[in-house]
């Protein structure tokens, strides 16, 4: 490094520390040369290899003296309490590039939690991830761990891969929730691998180019893209990089510890190496302000605490000595797969729980195998049931005898503890669910949203980061003398409050007993949303795996000032439960497969893209070896099977199905050469108005082109422009959506800021969110369209018709010749095409409702915004819907018939006020439910979905939300929706029973 | 008749509305304390005493403990921006506290009533209050917009007048503390003069002649003259501006002591004033009817008060160019223009166009370093806010904006490392 010699002339040692996240790095020059470096974890003990590293750079010195300087987040904190020279991290890096390579265009360094692009021409432009772009190392951390690989087994197996899956590329939970599906679906791990790589890719150039294209010479720095080829290589095939345009430096991993170096050399002070080493040896860093008291303060507080909860328990007998009947039950979570054999007297003959490593057949398979060998002649199993994420997979493969909803599976199990259960809590690795039972029934459910997920596999596989097993870090939880305050939020962001929390010198106690508070506020206030102990009930069963934590049940007891019931099975309850139910089958003997079969049992899956409908899902086909074969990742039944019932179900009403139809229509248009052409993106507030612009264009004479329903290709070709990432979805498709319309060469693009939606009546005000009022403006600042294509997007009143005549003459003559006679004309037409629009989905509407009722089928609300109708957006939800047999109705299909006045909150946007008006109609009609379909960073829902819920839930109706974003685990929308079935079911038996 | 008894309900002790929300009598006015968030201490510390001039005993919330926030989220949906969080929390933890006797106050709390979802915070805090157990508070809606009012706090134009007064001291008084804090040399001299002006001014307050506007510019010159004779050691240092969402933008308690934290790192801080919001809020209502065709009266007397006020700011500012040792403010009439080129000036939920042209304004005016300060997820500005920085820095090579979220768990390293490589770059351009 010639260029560096030339920076660091003095032969004084110069070295550079960079401590971030995860790792410490070393960097000495001694006369200009790196003499040494290093790169290492630390483990959250950042004194202990701070003091080592300079222990072991002290025999390179001469005469013991040093110029040093700190970066890095974790640097800071220590350069602060030393009283060190500390240079920011990215600007080191600048700093170095210029130095070394300055030719560089570009360069991408992903660090453990932070990601940073820095782009070199027309001035410096240096970007960081914001605060909602979730780690990246520590991601590839989180995934491997989720995957039962190390890193390096990660990293070989993606270069293997054959395709990608699209993973949601915001964030380390929301990844989560997606590979998940994937691995239980059976997709192959060599892909898997490659398409989280491929997220990271995404997540870079979504998030930090922002609109400005990442090309020429692009330098690649940090661990991860040292260590990992696979991601190597998503980047440079994703960038379109030749050969020498993208570099991959000796030094990359220690790049901003060299940079720190630099900075160093022009410090003035020298400092003595010895005094480092014993300064930073009684460093305190001690300053954290923010905990909480200790879980338990003595050892007798704990075994009291612990024989109280002894006392629910679930019987065990020993297996080898039993003869007679047996019940199976199986509960395919997410993570992990448990399973239960009872004996006649509900005793637990075997039991399992354990990781399901990504293919919950094989230890499916294996379990069964282990059980007949036990079990012999000596005892048959009479009935088996399945539950959970993978149940119809398990129940296809094995031949069980019955599937049930997982709501039921738990509460079966707990009213074997308590029959008197009157409320259910279950932390599980990925879900949290809780239910409240009424009259003997489930009678609501609240389920926690994708974006909190993540809990209990959260402090897993944290406790795995820091080599810790997870039986250790919850007892070192215990007697943590201050547990620090993390907050309650997604675990993303508690990732970043917990290495917070390490630079101020908590211990992993601390740490693990902060954890598991956060798990139970996250439950608390995020998903149940309750702030009193009364409204939980008086006999609280806890359930699921992470109540097996001492820590998160003594936080949950404490939180709530209450004592629960934690049975001893905890983690087994679902599959207990199955195994109650598979005794009430009264089977002879299951239809389980047998020893023999089990033996001969193999599977292979495939990906296909289902050709059924436009959607294209990616289905997985499961063949086993008998010849059948099982279909996941279908939204409808359409193209796997047509058996009666589902050709049944296709008849089934579905509203949103109805407007996609029309919008098919409507996008149909006579092209005529002569005439200008007006290209209308459809997103956002144009599912609602369309059919205005359309009808109103076409009669001043253009071509109205519509850029089509969203697809992820469209998504991805404007993604590079995306200048906020954590604005929603049907947002952010808007940039793909111009970008098809410039590709199709319309003369101009219409979007017009309105400030105010069409006027309803029935709210305070009519505002539009600001988001689909003015998004045009972004749009128009961060795409670079071509000149000759003008961006139209005018401030309108369109509810007000001389106004509006007056304000589109002015705008449209501004851009191309108008017959300016015939602007009043095409108005009335166009508004009259809207209100015949409106009404041709209401009368729909009314149907659907008759048909619901004629065929006592429930009818459900997908109470959303117009532009959820788009696959791409709601990922066909209501399709999902219609399979399990409900009526869809969408929220404007109901007719508005009075403004409603008694709501607790300012009623002043049009699209909300239409799904309040749907709660109080829902709330008024028996056979008619509600489900809210909720954009991810929708702000206004913050506000809407307590009120929904209080507004139906004082009508007794049962509240559900489905939080979806870029990509949505249909698996999960599907057990939410079954759930809800299974309690509508469950009430209308207790009704006709009360009768 | 019936007029009567409604009257004399109204001086009744303890009412509630149809909705089961607490009303505030005009008996209620005599012995209840108001209780306000602290938004810009600097300012409401002025506006405390003319609210108890109008006749309302007040207290402000300058509570910063850290289970603020903590409270906030066990009361308010999760997804709801931070300032919501923050105000409701710190109610909620006043009164759980029982500081001040929960029978006789009030809170006050300030709404916008544009398509933000900030015009919802009123109604959050009165379901937060039910859900904690305090509906009986009284919850007062401070807003300029005609939203619902209570009838025991109804300000008359003249106290509106009055308190605008108060913000165009806060706004100078803050500008210039800014201006000096970094160079005195003698430490807590700037602190000392503001602290000696807000007495002084507060004391003025009884004696109405004291606010005739002849008077309060007389007091202007005197500000501003006292400011210049604090000694100061002018070397150069990076000046950074701070825009934003408004609370996050002003409070303490929500950015993290920005401003201190700035000063501590060797930058000269410039806010733009809070007079700058009150002549967008007018301004906007001229806009509305050039583009919408409505509302034609409000526009009228809108554009009054907005002329006004504006001529206060160019006496303010010709008395700062006069005296000739301080940056003066950009008059709003530039500030409008600024925007010109980036953003339409129908953009006007939240802080709308503002805050496009806050930041032009400071980069036109020299002040090329930027901090977009927000709430996490803040719908006005994806657009106002990070939708123009692509723009602004084609336009203005030397631009050196960070955007930092704020929020009741993103980490405060990460914020201030964002903020400390804005700092890098800005004192490399020093050089």
């Amino acid at each position: 490094m010639k260029a560096i010699r030339d920076v660091i002339k003095n032969d004084v040692a110069v070295l550079g520390v960079d401590i971030g996240s995860t790792t410490i790095k070393f960097a000495l020059f001694i006369g200009g040369d790196l003499k040494f470096s290093s790169y290492k974890r630390h483990l959250s003990n950042v004194k202990h290899y701070l003091c080592e590293g300079l222990k072991e750079i002290k025999p390179f010195l001469s005469d013991g003296k040093i110029k040093i300087a700190f970066s890095g987040s974790a640097g800071l904190g220590m350069a602060n309490a030393l009283n060190l020279p500390f240079v920011q991290e990215v600007f080191a890096t600048s700093e170095l590039i210029k130095t070394v390579q300055s030719d560089t265009n570009v360069v991408i360094e992903l660090g453990g939690e932070d990601a940073k692009v820095i782009f070199f021409d027309n001035g410096t432009d240096e970007r960081m991830n914001g605060s909602c772009a979730g780690g990246t190392g520590a991601f590839i951390d989180q995934m491997a761990t989720l995957m039962n690989l190390t890193n390096e087994q990660l990293d070989e197996l993606s270069l293997k891969s054959e395709k990608i899956y699209p993973i949601a590329s915001r964030c380390g939970v929301f990844a989560k929730t997606d590979i998940q599906p994937l691995l239980n679906q059976g997709a192959k791990k060599e892909d898997i691998s490659a398409s989280i790589y491929q997220a990271i890719v995404n997540q870079t150039i979504t998030g930090l180019a922002q609109g400005r294209e990442i090309k020429g010479k692009v330098m690649f720095l940090g661990g991860p893209l040292t260590f990992c080829k696979g991601l190597q290589k998503r980047f440079v095939e994703t960038l379109k990089l030749t050969d020498e345009n993208a570099i991959f430096p000796s030094f990359s991993r220690v790049s901003v510890a060299i940079g720190t170096a630099i900075y160093a050399s022009k410090q003035d002070n020298e400092f003595l190496i010895d005094e480092l080493i014993e300064n930073a040896n009684n460093v305190k860093i001690n300053n954290l302000s923010n905990t909480t008291m200790p879980l338990f303060f003595t050892n007798d507080e704990y075994q009291r605490f612990k024989e109280r909860h002894f006392k629910a328990k679930v019987d065990f007998t020993a297996i080898d000595n039993y003869v007679g009947n047996a019940y199976l039950g199986i509960d395919c979570g997410s993570t992990t797969t448990k399973l239960v054999l009872i004996s006649e007297d509900n005793k637990i003959l075997f039991n399992f729980y354990n990781s399901n490593n990504g293919n919950p057949l094989e230890v499916v398979k294996e379990q069964l195998l282990k059980i007949y060998d036990i079990i012999g002649n000596r005892i048959t199993i009479k009935g088996s049931v399945v539950t959970g994420y993978g149940e119809e997979l398990i129940k296809n493969a094995f031949n069980i005898d019955d599937g049930l909803v997982e709501t039921l599976a738990h509460y079966t199990s707990a009213k074997h503890f308590n029959p008197k259960v009157d409320y259910i809590l279950d932390i599980g690795g990925q879900d949290i669910k809780c239910f409240k039972i009424k009259r003997d029934a489930i009678d609501t459910i609240s389920l926690n949203e994708a974006c909190s997920s993540g809990c209990g596999s959260f402090l897993e596989t944290f406790a795995k980061s820091l080599g810790i097993e997870m039986k250790e870090f919850a007892n070192l939880a215990l007697f943590a003398t201050s547990p620090v305050d993390l907050g309650s939020r997604c675990t993303v962001f508690m990732n970043s409050q917990v290495k917070q929390a390490q630079k101020d010198g908590a211990t992993v106690g601390d740490i693990s007993a902060g954890l598991s508070i956060s798990v139970v506020k996250n439950a608390l206030y995020k998903v149940i949303r309750e702030t009193s102990a009364e409204n939980l009930g008086n006999n609280i069963v806890v359930q699921g795996g992470t109540f097996l934590n001492d820590a998160v049940l003594r936080a949950f007891e404490r939180e709530i000032g209450k004592e629960v019931i934690r049975p001893n099975i905890a983690g087994l309850m679902g599959a207990y439960g199955c195994a109650l139910q598979a005794k009430t089958l009264g089977l002879q003997k299951s239809n389980i497969k047998g020893q023999e079969e089990l033996l001969a049992f193999t599977h292979t899956s495939k990906m296909l893209k289902c050709k059924g409908c436009g959607n294209g899902c990616n289905l997985t086909i499961n063949l086993f070896n008998d010849g059948s074969r099982f279909i996941s990742g279908n939204q409808c039944e359409k193209g796997i099977k047509l058996g009666e019932s589902s050709a049944d179900k296709l008849q089934i009403p579905n509203l949103y199905e109805f407007k996609r139809e029309k919008f098919r229509k409507l996008m149909q248009c006579d092209f005529d050469q002569g005439k200008n052409t007006i290209g209308i993106p459809l997103s956002l507030g144009m599912y609602e108005l369309a059919p205005l612009w359309k009808t109103l264009f076409e009669e001043l004479g253009f071509n109205v082109v519509f850029s089509g329903f969203t697809t992820k290709k469209m998504y991805q070709k404007g993604q590079y422009t995306i200048a906020s990432d954590t604005i929603c979805y049907p947002a952010k498709v808007m940039h793909g959506h111009i970008i098809e319309l410039v590709e199709r060469e319309v003369d101009a693009i219409f979007y017009p800021s309105l400030t105010f939606n069409i006027n309803e009546k029935s709210g305070d005000n009519c505002y539009n969110c600001p988001v689909v009022a003015y998004y045009a403006e972004l749009l128009d600042k961060n795409l670079n369209l071509p000149q000759k294509i003008k961006f139209i997007y005018p401030y309108l009143n369109i509810n007000n018709l001389r106004e509006l005549k007056k304000e589109l003459k002015a705008e449209l003559s501004k851009h191309f010749q108008l017959d300016k006679s015939k602007i009043k004309k095409a108005i009335e037409k166009g508004i009259n095409a809207y209100y015949l629009w409106k009404q041709d989905i209401i009368n729909e509407g009314k149907r659907a409702l008759k048909y619901a009722q004629d065929k006592g089928r429930y009818a459900l609300i997908l109470a959303g915004r117009p532009y959820h109708i788009d696959n791409e957006i709601s990922h066909g939800i209501d399709k999902c819907a219609t399979s399990l047999g409900f009526v869809v109705l969408s929220e404007d299909s109901l007719e508005i018939t009075e403004k409603l006045n008694n709501l607790k909150v300012l009623n002043q946007w049009t699209f909300h006020s239409r799904m309040y008006n749907s709660a109080i109609f829902a709330s008024k009609m028996q056979n008619v439910e509600i489900v809210q379909l909720v954009s991810f960073g929708c702000g206004l829902d913050a506000i809407t979905t307590d009120e929904i819920k209080s507004i139906l839930e004082s009508n007794e109706k049962l509240y559900t939300q489905l939080k979806i974003d870029e990509i949505t685990n249909l698996g999960a929308v599907k057990i939410r929706l079954r759930s809800l079935k299974g309690v509508l079911d469950e009430r209308k038996k207790q009704a006709i029973k009360t009768k | 008749m019936r007029e009567k008894s409604k009257q004399s309900k109204l001086n009744s002790e303890v009412l509630y509305d149809e909705n089961g929300d607490r009303i505030f009598t005009l008996e209620n006015k005599k012995d209840y304390t108001l209780l306000v968030p602290s938004m810009i201490p600097l300012h409401f510390r002025l506006i405390k005493n003319m609210l108890e001039k109008i006749g309302y005993k007040v207290q402000m919330l300058d509570e910063r403990t850290s289970s603020i926030a903590e409270t906030g989220l066990k009361y308010v949906h999760n997804d709801t921006c931070y300032p919501a969080t923050l105000v409701i929390g710190q109610f909620i933890e006043v009164l759980q506290s029982n500081k001040y006797d929960n029978q006789k106050v009030a809170l006050v709390i300030s709404q916008t009533g544009g398509g933000c979802r900030a015009s919802n915070y009123l109604y959050l805090l009165k379901k937060a209050l039910k859900k904690a157990g305090f509906g009986y508070v009284p919850v007062l809606s401070f807003n300029l917009s005609g939203l619902k009012t209570q009838p025991g706090f109804k300000l008359k134009v003249a106290d509106y007048l009055n308190l605008l007064k108060c913000v165009m001291y806060g706004d100078l008084l803050m500008l210039l503390k800014n201006q000096c804090e970094p160079y005195e040399v003698v430490e807590g001299e700037t602190i000392k003069t503001v602290n000696f002006w807000i007495e002084v001014l507060n004391g003025e307050f009884a004696n109405s002649k004291n606010l005739k506007y002849g008077h309060i510019k007389k007091n202007f010159a005197l500000i501003i003259d006292s400011f210049a004779k604090i000694e100061r050691n002018i070397v150069p240092k990076a000046k950074v501006g701070i825009v934003g969402e408004i609370f996050v933008k002003y409070s303490p308690l929500a950015n993290n002591d920005l401003e201190k934290f700035l000063v501590k790192e060797g930058a000269e801080v410039y806010v733009p004033g809070l007079t700058d919001f009150v002549l967008y809020s007018a301004y906007n209502n001229v806009v509305d009817a050039k583009l919408y065709g409505e509302k034609k009266v409000v526009a009228f007397v809108s554009n009054i008060l907005y002329k006004n006020i504006l001529k206060k700011q160019k006496d303010i500012i010709k008395l700062i160019e006069k005296q000739g040792s301080f940056n003066p403010p950009t008059s709003f009439d530039l500030t409008i223009k600024a925007r010109e080129g980036y953003i339409n000036e129908g953009m006007k939920m939240g802080e709308g166009w503002l805050l496009t042209s806050e930041m032009i304004e400071l980069i036109e005016s020299g002040i090329n370093n930027i901090i977009c300060a927000q709430p996490f997820g803040c719908l006005p500005n994806h657009i106002a806010g990070k939708g123009m920085m692509k723009i602004i820095k084609e336009k203005n090579p030397k631009a050196n904006i960070v955007a930092i979220d704020y929020d009741a768990s993103a980490s405060r390293i990460n914020q201030e490392n964002r903020i400390k490589l804005m700092l890098s770059n800005a004192r490399e351009n020093l050089e």
